[in-house]
């Protein structure tokens, strides 16, 4: 039994290089890195060593401070996102379903696409102040765009002959929307979601950056104010993971619901 | 209402109006009746107008002119009385193959407890048994196409459209659905009208068969099939069906090219 199981790991390695090389590629960058450092005499805390890094993260894990922070961040990200995409579920099925809807916003849609998002968070910093809000606010409206655009684009994706089928059995309009195009439109929602999720992270650290007094965007300033690089990279790795796991959320929702459909194109922000 | 004349068309026109571009005449005064409880198919060459005839039995295509009645019934719109069956079998992939089946039920809000084992007694009648649970991309072609005719038939509807509805599957599996339909319309006695290109599989099937010429399609004849139910695959290769598949044949030999 256990032999088995040996031989189809051995198989599935033959038939997926990438399993082993994706890590791989991993260890030999930390081990280049912790060598190059001192090698080319490169002062450590410019750029610290991953060990070092390493000890700095465990430093700051032990911390309930910094618990404090994380937990600042995930809630700010959280409640936009959850805002954002509440926004653009509402607006996306509008703008979808009424022609005059379409006609009269998207020209504003389109528009404040193009203004870079970022640079709306010292405004909303002076509007709403140094505490979450600002950054709720900033969260929201940068996940927001991403999950709009698949909205529309996903409720118009319905298949015509799908429709055609409900219409011959006497579908109303709502049931037709409720049976196929809602359904239809998962698929890109997800997308959206994916990409929404991470924005979201993104908009409240850079609403920390402007004006906090806690957060992990405020830690990361406070680390480099001080000079404290390897503690700067150990809130780096703390990000990272978070968007990962946002990012594995969103994928696992996405296989429980979405079953029947293969992975979609994507339409970015 | 007749029971002889079940569907009744009666010079009925279609030209389609697209907006920028000249206009296209699908069908030109075409007229018959179906008795209840026929099978009646329609062939022709492609674009002669075939769908847009069934289309518009089942309301969901106007007509330009002429009279459309189904079941006793002005067509205005789609007729709870009518089931169609469609040239793919369209189901919704996010539904299981029993979900599928009671759409219908569920868009006309009827009993779904009563329909229900409706449902599940037609599944078992053509040999999906079992699979009530499954979703549609775990199913085979003709799989699915089976659990399209469920779907058209579960709200016991007294007129069945089918267009081209196994002109996706391979001969084998088409020429098994064909017994296997004539099976299930002896069973349930529906009327059936049939679109079909393949001048075999009408002859095979049905009661009558109505010839319609190429665009703008028009009636070019229509064949009494004086063949003998129960029929088998066996008695298609008999004389006195290839008698018939020829009548209909030369129509399209002396002046039209069939495709298929």
């Amino acid at each position: 039994m256990k032999r088995l199981r040996e031989r189809r790991l051995r198989v599935d390695l033959r038939d997926r290089p990438e399993l082993l090389l994706s890590p791989a590629v991993f260890v030999v960058t930390v081990l280049a890195w912790e060598f190059a450092v001192p090698a080319f005499g490169i002062d450590d805390y410019v750029l610290p060593r991953p060990t070092q890094i390493f000890d700095a993260l465990r430093a700051q894990l032990a911390d309930p401070l910094f618990w404090g922070h994380l937990k600042v961040t995930v809630l700010e990200s959280g409640y936009g996102f959850l805002l954002g995409v509440a926004a653009a579920l509402v607006l996306g099925t509008a703008i979808s379903q009424v022609r005059l809807i379409e006609r009269t916003f998207m020209p504003y849609v389109v528009a404040f696409q193009t203004v870079p998002k970022v640079a709306l968070a010292p405004l909303f910093v002076v509007w709403f102040g140094f505490g979450m809000t600002s950054k709720v606010v900033m969260a929201a409206v940068i996940s927001f765009f991403p999950v709009l655009v698949n909205v529309i684009e996903g409720l118009r994706s319905a298949d015509a002959d799908r429709i055609q089928v409900l219409t011959v059995f006497g579908a109303s309009r709502l049931q037709v929307f409720r049976m196929v195009r809602l359904p239809s439109a998962l698929p890109f929602l997800f997308a959206g979601l994916d990409i929404g999720i991470v924005f979201s992270i993104l908009g409240a650290v850079v609403g920390e950056f402007i004006g906090a007094k806690e957060g992990l965007g405020y830690l990361l300033l406070q680390t480099n104010y001080n000079f404290d690089i390897a503690g700067m990279f150990a809130v780096l790795v703390v990000l990272s993971v978070l968007g990962l796991i946002a990012h594995f959320i969103i994928r696992f929702a996405r296989k429980r619901l979405v079953f029947w459909a293969e992975e979609n194109r994507v339409i970015g922000a | 209402m007749g029971e002889d004349r079940w569907i009744e068309v009666t010079g009925l026109h279609k030209t389609y109006r697209p907006r920028r571009s000249e206009p296209t005449h699908a069908l030109s005064d075409v007229t018959f009746t179906v008795r209840r409880g026929e099978f009646l198919s329609v062939v022709g060459p492609s674009g002669c107008g075939k769908t847009t005839l069934l289309k518009i039995l089942a309301g969901i295509v106007p007509r330009s002119q002429g009279a459309v009645r189904v079941a006793g019934r002005e067509v205005t719109g789609p007729l709870p009385e009518v089931g169609m069956v469609f040239q793919t079998p369209t189901l919704l992939p996010w539904r299981t193959v029993l979900q599928n089946v009671m759409v219908p039920v569920e868009i006309r809000k009827l009993d779904a407890s009563v329909y229900r084992e409706r449902a599940e007694r037609l599944l078992a009648m053509v040999g999906l048994d079992g699979f009530e649970g499954s979703h549609p991309h775990e199913l085979s072609g003709g799989m699915q196409q089976r659990a399209g005719i469920c779907r058209a038939l579960v709200h016991d509807p007294a007129v069945l459209l089918m267009d081209e509805p196994f002109g996706a599957l391979d001969a084998l599996t088409r020429e098994s659905m064909n017994v296997e339909l004539l099976r299930i319309w002896r069973e349930s006695g529906q009327t059936v009208v049939f679109v079909t290109h393949s001048i075999p599989e009408a002859v095979f099937l049905s009661d009558r068969v109505v010839v319609l010429s190429p665009r703008p399609g028009r009636i070019a004849e229509i064949v009494d099939i004086e063949l003998e139910r129960p029929r088998t695959l066996g008695a298609m290769a008999s004389d006195r069906a290839g008698v018939f598949v020829e009548r209909i044949r030369r129509h399209f030999n002396a002046t039209w090219v069939i495709d298929s």
